[in-house]
């Protein structure tokens, strides 16, 4: 378990070496949360690799905060293997301009989760060498983790309308 | 030789070719492995020594299309997988039949979203459905009964 104290004078230290690349630095629960903008991220995450030991990228993913502007949050789970710390870097991104620059180029590992982050929220991610959809087929239509699309696809069945779902189904025939 | 000294003289059996030929036929189904989820574990066991689907004359699970006639699905099946599941049905040789194995491959089960294919039926035309999630081994056996007693009753007319 890393020292909540250790991280806090930690945290303090690195937003004041940061600089204005920092936006705003919130600590809830324990954990520290260090929200940055899009020009700055990479650099922002160079600095906490290659200065800070933060080795490993455990997840990186997505958060669609719908009626908020700005609607998006790109969220980099780090970890620091040799100092035992955990850091959350947030990019927050407006609805009508979801693109945020790629951090492969830091973290190899960040390839395939930008690509899923670009299959399920729609996200572009620029300077990515390979952006394709990963998990839904490559021709489906639609981002299916945005707020906007139903949580269902079929509905639920009952005794008042089952007759016309069934009647709706695409069956195969032989 | 062989039967006739055990059973003694058993005479002439009359029959139409029709039973005897669905006869044959319920009686050695190869199904094909087609495990996708949990439904795949309650199937393994179904195959194995305390429920022993060879009792029923299907004790060759075969890895290949080519070489089966029964597909059981046994588990939820994604869009991305519904191209490979057809595919896979449109390889193996007629008569070919397909069991729906629980109620994600039935219906969907309570995967009601934009991943998994609501019944396979949307896919490939299914025979029997065995409901449970996931059903007992006996389930199954019983949906493999139920899909002998089809089998035996089918027509002439849909030989090919």
């Amino acid at each position: 378990m890393p020292d909540t104290l250790t991280s806090l004078a930690d945290l303090s230290r690195i937003a004041a070496e940061l600089g204005d690349a920092v936006v705003e630095t919130v600590v809830a629960h324990g954990e520290i949360t260090l929200i940055t903008t899009r020009e700055r991220l990479v650099a922002v995450l160079t600095w906490l690799r290659d200065r800070q030991q933060f080795e490993m990228l455990t997840d990186e993913t997505c958060v669609d905060y719908y009626p908020r502007e700005p609607r998006f949050a790109i969220v980099y789970q780090l970890n620091s293997l040799s100092r035992r710390l955990r850091l959350r870097v947030k990019v927050f991104l407006s609805e009508y301009d979801k693109v945020v620059p790629t951090a492969t180029g830091v973290y190899a590992g960040a390839n395939w989760l930008e690509r899923e982050i670009y299959d399920l929220f729609g996200v572009t991610f620029e300077g990515h060498p390979d952006l394709r959809r990963i998990l839904m087929p490559l021709g489906y239509e639609g981002h299916p983790l945005l707020k906007e699309v139903p949580v269902t696809v079929e509905e639920v069945a009952f005794s008042f309308n089952r007759r016309r779902i069934d009647s709706d189904k695409p069956y195969v025939r032989e | 030789m062989g039967l006739e000294q055990k059973l003694g003289d058993m005479g002439v059996v009359t029959t139409s070719l029709e039973k005897a030929v669905g006869w044959a036929r319920s009686n050695a189904i190869w199904p094909m492995l087609f495990g996708l989820a949990c439904c795949a574990i309650e199937m393994m066991s179904t195959q194995a020594s305390r429920y022993d689907l060879s009792r029923f004359g299907m004790e060759l699970m075969r890895a290949s299309p080519r070489q089966s006639d029964l597909m059981i699905v046994a588990g939820r099946v994604s869009r991305k997988m519904a191209p490979v599941l057809r595919t896979l049905y449109d390889q193996m040789p007629d008569p070919k039949w397909v069991i729906a194995m629980g109620d994600c491959a039935s219906c969907g089960g309570v995967f009601n979203n934009y991943a998994i294919v609501q019944g396979v039926d949307e896919v490939v035309p299914v025979d029997v459905y065995v409901a449970g999630c996931p059903p007992r081994p006996e389930t199954l056996i019983e949906g493999i009964l139920k899909l002998q007693d089809k089998i035996k009753q089918e027509p002439l007319k849909k030989w090919q």
